[in-house]
């Protein structure tokens, strides 16, 4: 934790200066894996949807073209990608500080966690004018990065893998350890259709959490989108 | 009751000599690598193996499985059923009727108690104590139970006994379930298709009555070797599909062009069978290649995947119909909207307690 000294200046409006802290939250493993989900998130979704609704026809001799597969390679190369990044970092959630662990769980045995999440809906709600101030996630954001990312986002690797093992064949090991998957939907088409679903849900997760981050940015009294870039959250109590 | 006849019989019978047999023992020992004395095991294990009984129900079904199994060219189907197999009951082929048919079952199920395979084209409706299907004065269900106790294994016969197929879709007035959800404690094989390939049929039949076991089956309980990859896996107009070209409308050129039928809603993606293979009509054609699309048939729930000629599957649990992408696009709508409107409060929100305080 640093510390700024305090300008002892008044700024353009006549307010006060202020102090200003920042606490170190996020790995750089965090950060790292944050900007890899974005990057081969957008490429899975935009390939994942063109594999479910193709291009229009190519014109010439097939064995002059090879545009589907190029798509289906991008989005088996990214999903690899992505598999083995999150790996990594469940392996961080272990050895890594409190805050890489938040997103992997909500504590709703906690009491002061349903109440400030009461809080900060309100706070949403436009119903309380000052937000609390959080060195991690705040509540709600951990309750909808569990349930509408890290979740899906689990569940899309397995559907994911487990929908590669039809091309790669019965004997591969994509089969043998997500094969499982076929038994409780024996139709492969069903896995299809939920693994196109979450891609929704991963969507419009990803619509919400931006949108929520550039506005607690601009409106909460701590840095939001810097922060996962450098990794420092910084607090600016402007108008206390 | 005459004796079962042997496979030695058989051979016999088809006008070969006993001095042939034996060559013919010896030299298969021979070329197998075994010692001195497996001409003779061999030689006895064909005279004395009698050849397999066989039982062959028809539950709530169509016969096409039947349909096809007769019309099977590799094994032909004669020699399957005069040969190889000792096809004891079928109410649909057998000369028999009623109580004698009856009889020969009871007959069939003491004797060779254990021994038996049990063949069920269709299956069993479960509603009204299984009254939607009578079977020689009783409901199916109950025959079906009676017969499978003292089976060795049993054949579900087509996308019926293996997965319900169209008596099952919803809402299934009659509750028609597949014969794995009755018969629990036997082995079961699922031959699956709406028919099964006749080769197909044949094929499991002959290695069951070769090796005396069933083939390897992967999870769902299909056999391996006619189930383990997908009609795109194998299809002949997969090069279109990697090279991206599809045929758009019925009549457009990608059609003419055989191109792939992938957007005309084509299921060969998720369907596994050996259509794209073995082929139909000994090995003639296959839906593909006479220009429209695999309906999926050999899959589970078939009929209730929304149209046939739609790519993505229609989901139906909101009581309107729709797919994955136009509920995604209506979420993300209705989210988007509220994102903007969110944005909006904030900012007037903003303003106006600004105002207010440099009013103060």
């Amino acid at each position: 934790m640093s510390l700024f000294d305090p300008l002892a200046t008044l700024d353009a409006h006549g307010e006060r200066a202020v102090e200003r802290q920042s606490v170190y939250v996020y790995e750089a493993p965090v950060r790292l894996w944050h900007w890899i989900n974005a990057f081969s998130i957008l490429m899975l979704a935009l390939t994942g949807y063109l594999i479910g609704s193709p291009l229009l026809s190519m014109p010439g001799e097939a064995s002059a073209n090879f545009l589907m597969g190029y798509i289906r390679f991008n989005h088996f190369a990214a999903g690899q990608i992505l598999a083995i990044a999150l790996i990594l970092r469940i392996y961080w959630v272990f050895v890594g500080n409190v805050d890489a662990r938040q997103i992997f769980y909500v504590p709703v045995w906690s009491g002061r966690f349903w109440k400030e999440c009461v809080h900060e809906v309100r706070w949403y709600a436009f119903l309380i004018s000052k937000p609390k101030k959080y060195v991690g996630h705040k509540p709600l954001a951990q309750s909808a990065m569990f349930l509408m990312f890290t979740l899906p986002l689990l569940f899309m690797v397995i559907t994911g893998f487990a929908l590669y093992s039809e091309g790669t064949g019965r004997d591969s090991w994509e089969y043998s350890l997500f094969g499982w998957l076929f038994s409780i939907w024996p139709n492969s088409q069903d896995v299809h259709t939920f693994h196109h679903l979450g891609m929704w849900v991963i969507l419009v997760f990803t619509m919400v959490h931006i949108y929520v981050a550039v506005r607690e940015d601009i409106m909460s009294r701590q840095s939001i989108i810097s922060s996962m870039i450098s990794g420092e959250r910084m607090f600016k109590d402007l108008e206390d | 009751m005459r004796k079962t006849e042997t496979f030695y019989d058989v051979i016999r019978r088809q006008g070969i000599t006993r001095r042939s047999f034996i060559k013919f023992c010896s030299l298969t020992a021979a070329s197998l690598g075994f010692g001195p004395d497996a001409k003779t095991a061999m030689a006895e294990a064909l005279e004395t193996k009698e050849r397999v009984p066989v039982i062959w129900m028809h539950g709530l079904e169509c016969t096409c499985c039947s349909e096809s199994f007769i019309r099977s060219a590799h094994p032909l189907v004669k020699d399957v059923v005069l040969s190889m197999i000792s096809l004891d009951y079928d109410d649909t082929i057998m000369v028999a009727a009623g109580h004698q048919a009856e009889a020969i079952l009871e007959e069939t199920k003491q004797k060779y108690k254990g021994k038996y395979i049990l063949a069920v084209e269709g299956n069993p409706p479960l509603n009204e104590d299984g009254m939607f299907c009578i079977d020689g004065g009783r409901p199916f269900v109950e025959k079906l139970k009676y017969v499978a106790e003292d089976a060795m294994a049993i054949i579900a016969w087509g996308a019926c006994a293996s997965w319900g197929c169209v008596q099952a879709a919803k809402p299934n007035p009659t509750q028609a379930t597949p014969i794995d959800k009755v018969i629990r404690d036997k082995p079961i094989i699922k031959v699956p298709g709406c028919p099964p390939i006749a080769e197909v049929m044949t094929g499991v039949v002959t290695f069951i009555t070769t090796f005396g076991r069933l083939p390897e089956l992967d999870r769902q309980g299909r056999p391996k070797m006619f189930y383990s990859q997908r009609i795109h896996d194998k299809c002949y107009r997969r090069p279109h599909f990697d090279a991206g070209q599809f045929v758009e409308e019925w009549d457009d050129e990608g059609a003419r062009n055989g191109y792939c039928l992938y957007k005309m809603g084509c299921r060969g993606p998720t369907t596994y069978n050996a259509c794209s293979t073995v082929r139909w009509n000994g090995g003639v054609s296959f839906p593909i290649q006479s220009g429209h699309g695999c309906i999926g048939c050999s899959e589970d729930g078939f009929w209730d995947k929304g149209s046939f000629y739609d790519r993505l599957a229609t989901i139906n649990q909101f009581g309107i119909e729709a797919n994955a992408d136009r509920i995604g696009m209506t979420v993300a709508g209705v989210i988007g909207g509220a994102i903007a409107a969110h944005a909006a409060i904030t900012a007037v929100k903003r303003v106006t307690t600004k105002r207010e305080k440099t009013d103060v």
